[in-house]
């Protein structure tokens, strides 16, 4: 997992059906494909995707769309709520008012636009929330996130549970309305009733192995919420380098940072990121995984790492984190209590994946302990560490997030544990831990680090329930993490690479299973693709030659 | 890495308060390009974001040094004047000295003094006490090859004018002497012809947002020249040529079903005359607008199904007396590069050209793509033609990892051939084709990859070593980030000091 240097080896499915207006693969990458050619294009075979107008990415559960068009009254249009409001919906207003609103000047300037006034039409979104809400409540793992819309000739109305439905109504709305030829903006008579297929629908961003400035993040969450993604998985230290700054521990960023001023990430930094997320719906849980994944822990807190050993000397290398000295459990202790305070969602991931034994194996007091233990093998010293771990972080009354390592050292964890499974044979292993009773959410087959023309489709249909196991196993699916390792992004291609291709996966995870079919998708994708450069995002081109009305424009 | 390189570890202040360029015996061997460039340049040196200088402080002096470089000097071997453009032929070779306080850039030709400019903002750097120094060092360098190309192509994606300005600038910072632009192509038709508007009125993807005008050309062609780079322009033919017939229908063959139209229609049509007037009179036009030397006539890919199905080219292919379609690429070819030649213009081509018989200019460029590039330009090299290889640079194609090891290795000297059939290779092109990049990734996917391509072009051959490259290949990675470009990470974790900022 954590560093993609296991090359997952997709099933890539390459689709031959080709409609008229959408061939769907038409190029291979260069490399190991037997499959490749080098061509200067591909002329005659290739055809631009024509993109659908006002149609919604991910695609709603049910949605039923008219062909009758009505106009939206722009001079005059608000939103409006119910009986229960809060800053949240009132914030949300006004992003969907910008971003429904404002088009850019490369737009303005487009053959196709036009500025035109009008006196009637649709003047008003009545948004309706069915519960209370608060200023302050947080979108946890089973808040409810259905809503409906109707949408008539001269009205429009949301409806929702609670803000946090709504917040994904009002993405909706925005995606639906459009632009249409006489300059007017417009949309269809339509009646959407959505709900998310699963409830947790992840992206981790690694920001250790390259820092990755506050802004992106930031604007990482905008596309989140764009797509209906509603957890960030923030893999935030690792190896290479430590950017969180601890307020009881400094000096782990202090020595373990890249820079300990420009490349960390301050408690007002992450008190920013979890409220900006909070806002659009997002929870945020920071990955602090160990013992493996450490190596920059070691800079600060020297006694923490395990000391290799080379004959009988220690060989100035650090391994995993020392499970036998007492003092880790206490620092573990401390460390997390306040990452618990930090960090205020439910769940906390711990990592726990690929933990190399050599060093343990080389260290005189680690086979003294084993020893006293009375342990067989290595993995039962993970599965002591985990498990003291574990024990740790359930006292702080936190839940956790693992890798799937973790279950499979035989740790003994909380029942609301939420394991992760990232290696590839990811369907056998599905079957196994949910016979086990776990939520599981699978990330093995949307590892977006590693890159390939076209790629899209092979996320697109890879889908959770494609394993051996009974409908109660498949109950315990949560969803799944679009993973973004870091080895080869940061500020400067991060969002490109990561959008549109994690949208496939945005819409794998919220909409109907039976929604699968990637030349089906195409025109939508490409229409949603554009809708986020007209939004200012970098969202590359993932379907081939084309255009979008509004291109990228770089500030 | 240049030529010759001999840094020693003694340094010289370089203090941005005193420091400035001068020219020797400025009033003959000065110009508006080299004053230009050191206004480029003195930001480039010295314009470090003040939050990553060391200490975070503003830098300070150090002590203990060689001397203080209060200027270099620059000496032209002969005068410039403001209408100097680099051409094939341009001397770009530089010696750059600098000792114990004294520094100097000495070069036959303008476009050395912009080659050496760019090396010698490289080697000042940062001192770990936090002034500005450079090390006592001599080099006399040159490229290898002549023609360092990047071509872009701008139809299947748009690129806008401001990015395309941008990747001038990463360029020249990487040596980079060509900018191909493979301006049209099937899917659209950006160029805004001054005799023909209706080709990109309705070939382009938007004929108001997405086109160049002639003004954006012209901007962009001055851009390139201050920077020593040739803007040598492709307009492929007769394939690729889908967006041409958007505006000029009767252009492209009709392609049949039994007995009618389809609707379909392919390549070029070599059968009527009318096609030949019409490209005599729009080359006319690309060989005003570009000034370079060098036009690129595309003639890669043409399928010969539509030809075939024509009853027009059917006839002609009998009254030509020709046994085979490709004889018909052949001719259209040769009355075009006649046409070109005619303006007198040189041409560079794709290989298929060549591959096909036609007869070129003695002074045309062959540019290898396919696959099997050594056995072709042994070929193209026998046959006594310029040659330029491509087929090992297409950076459009992706794959996880420092896949610009790959890029490195690949050496355009390395087929069965003569010493003069090895003079003949002018050098080659990193091509960056369009289907999966626009404005949102195009600068980060081409660099630093293309950098790598760029070293092989401009260094010697023996630079070939991967792992000594490495090191410095990262620092160019952070330097091209700290100037503004989204050079993505391409060797694993790390980090540069300045980081790209997003506005």
């Amino acid at each position: 997992m954590a560093s993609s240097r296991q090359y997952l080896s997709f099933v890539f499915v390459i689709i031959f059906l080709c409609i008229s207006q959408t061939c769907c693969h038409y190029e291979t990458s260069q490399g190991n494909s037997p499959l490749y050619s080098q061509t200067n294009s591909n002329t005659s075979k290739l055809k631009l995707t024509s993109p659908t107008t006002g149609a919604p990415w991910p695609m709603p559960q049910s949605y039923n769309v008219k062909p009758d068009v009505n106009v939206i009254n722009v001079g005059n249009f608000k939103f409006v709520h119910g009986k229960y409001q809060c800053m949240i919906l009132d914030e949300a207003f006004i992003r969907y008012y910008k971003l429904i609103f404002n088009h850019n000047e490369n737009f303005r300037r487009s053959s196709s636009y036009k500025i035109l006034k009008f006196e009637s039409g649709i003047t008003q979104l009545e948004v309706l929330v069915n519960t209370p809400c608060k200023d302050n409540e947080y979108f946890k793992l089973d808040t409810d996130e259905s809503y409906n819309i109707k949408i008539s000739k001269d009205s429009a109305v949301l409806n929702s549970k609670t803000v946090w439905g709504a917040l994904r109504g009002l993405e909706t709305f925005s995606q639906i309305i459009y632009h249409d030829k006489l300059g007017q903006y417009v949309v269809n008579t339509t009646t959407i009733s959505d709900h998310p297929r699963f409830p947790h629908r992840g992206l981790l961003l690694d920001t250790s192995r390259h820092f990755v400035s506050k802004n992106i993040l930031l604007q990482n969450l905008d596309a989140m919420a764009q797509n209906k993604f509603n957890v960030f998985h923030w893999h935030i230290v690792d190896d290479p380098s430590f950017p969180y700054e601890s307020i009881m521990f400094p000096e782990l960023s202090q020595k373990g940072a890249y820079d300990p001023e420009t490349h960390v990430y301050t408690q007002s930094d992450i008190q920013e990121i979890i409220e900006y997320a909070r806002l659009r719906g997002i929870r945020v849980v920071p990955e602090f995984d160990t013992p493996g994944h450490t190596q920059s822990w070691g800079k600060a807190q020297t006694d923490l790492l395990t000391k290799c050993y080379t004959k009988g000397q220690p060989n100035g290398q650090f391994g995993p984190i020392d499970p036998v000295n007492n003092a880790t459990y206490t620092f573990l202790q401390k460390f997390f209590s306040e990452i618990a305070n930090v960090f205020p969602d439910q769940y906390i991931h711990l990592g726990g994946d690929e933990v190399s034994f050599n060093c343990w194996a080389s260290n005189p007091a680690v086979k003294e302990f084993i020893k006293k233990m009375g342990f067989f093998f290595y993995g039962q010293v993970e599965e002591y560490y985990m498990q003291k771990l574990l024990d740790i972080v359930g006292r702080l009354g936190k839940g956790y997030q693992i890798w799937q390592e973790v279950i499979d050292n035989g740790a003994k964890v909380r029942p609301d544990t939420v394991v992760e499974v990232w290696k590839s044979g990811w369907e056998k292993e599905m079957d196994k831990v949910t016979k086990m009773g776990y939520k599981t959410l699978l990330a093995s087959c949307w590892y977006l680090d590693m890159i390939k023309l076209g790629d899209w489709q092979s996320f697109y249909v890879c889908d959770p329930f494609n394993f051996p196991g009974n409908a109660s196993q498949k109950k315990l699916i949560q969803g799944g993490e679009a993973c973004l390792w870091g080895e080869f992004v940061d500020d400067t291609n991060l969002m490109s690479r990561l959008w549109p291709r994690a949208s496939a996966v945005g819409e794998r995870l919220w909409s109907n299973q039976t929604v699968s079919i990637p030349f089906v998708a195409q025109p939508r994708l490409e229409e949603h693709r554009c809708r986020m450069v007209g939004r200012g995002f970098p969202a590359e081109p993932a379907t081939g030659p084309g255009f979008c009305k509004e291109e990228y424009i770089h500030s | 890495m240049p030529q010759s390189y001999s840094s020693q570890s003694m340094t010289n202040n370089v203090d941005a308060a005193t420091f400035k360029f001068s020219v020797v015996n400025e009033a003959i061997f000065s110009c508006t390009v080299l004053q230009e460039a050191f206004k480029r340049y003195e930001p480039l040196i010295f314009g470090r974001r003040p939050e990553t200088l060391y200490f975070h402080s503003q830098a300070r002096r150090n002590v203990g040094v060689s001397g203080d470089i209060d200027e270099l000097v620059v000496q032209l071997g002969k005068p410039c004047n403001d209408v100097d453009a680099p051409s094939l032929q341009s001397d770009e070779s530089y010696k750059l000295t600098v000792q114990n306080g004294q520094a100097m850039l000495s070069a036959n030709e303008l476009w050395g003094v912009i080659r050496g400019l760019e090396t010698f903002s490289q080697i000042v750097y940062q001192s770990p006490t936090g002034g500005m120094v450079v090390n006592n060092t001599v080099i006399s360098d040159f490229p290898r090859f002549n023609h360092r190309g990047v071509m872009l192509d701008t139809s299947r994606h748009y690129v806008s004018k401001k990015t395309i300005l941008k990747n001038l600038d990463a360029m020249t910072q990487n040596k980079y002497n060509v900018f191909h632009w493979h301006i049209v192509d099937d899917p659209s038709f950006p160029y805004q012809s001054a005799n023909f508007p209706e080709l990109s009125q309705k070939g382009a993807y938007d004929p108001e947002t997405h086109v160049y005008t002639q003004s954006d050309i012209q901007e962009i062609i001055e851009y390139a020249r201050l920077r020593g780079i040739r803007v040598v322009p492709e307009f492929d033919s007769p394939g690729h040529t889908q967006s041409w017939g958007k505006g000029r229908p009767d252009l492209l063959t009709k392609c049949y079903s039994g007995s009618s139209p389809n609707g379909q229609f392919g390549p070029v049509d070599p059968s009527n005359n009318a096609t030949f007037t019409f490209l005599k009179q729009f080359f006319m036009e690309v060989g005003n607008a570009f000034p370079d030397k060098y036009i690129h006539l595309g003639g890669d890919e043409v399928s010969f199904a539509c030809w075939q199905s024509n009853p027009d080219v059917q006839a002609f292919v009998k009254r030509m007396g020709y046994s085979d379609y490709s004889q018909v690429e052949q001719y259209y070819m040769q009355q075009l590069l006649d046409i070109v030649g005619g303006l007198g213009k040189g041409y560079q081509i794709w290989q298929e050209v060549i591959d096909n018989g036609a007869k070129v200019q003695a002074d045309t460029v062959v540019e290898v793509w396919k696959a099997g590039w050594e056995d072709e330009m042994n070929k193209v090299t026998k046959l006594g033609y310029k040659t330029l290889l491509a087929t090992c640079w297409y950076l459009n194609y992706i794959s996880y990892g420092s896949d610009w090891t790959k890029y490195y290795g690949c050496e355009p000297y390395n087929f069965p051939g003569t010493e003069d059939q090895k003079k003949l290779i002018q050098g080659g092109e990193t091509c960056m084709w369009g289907e999966y990049v626009d404005d949102t990734n195009l600068m980060s996917r081409l660099w630093p990859r293309a950098s790598a391509v760029a070293e092989r072009l401009w260094s010697a051959q023996s630079v070939s070593n991967v792992q000594e490259a490495t090191p410095r290949f990262i620092e160019h990675r952070c330097r091209m980030v700290g100037r503004g470009f989204p050079a993505e990470p391409i060797n694993g974790p790390g980090f540069c000091r300045e980081e790209y900022i997003v506005d």
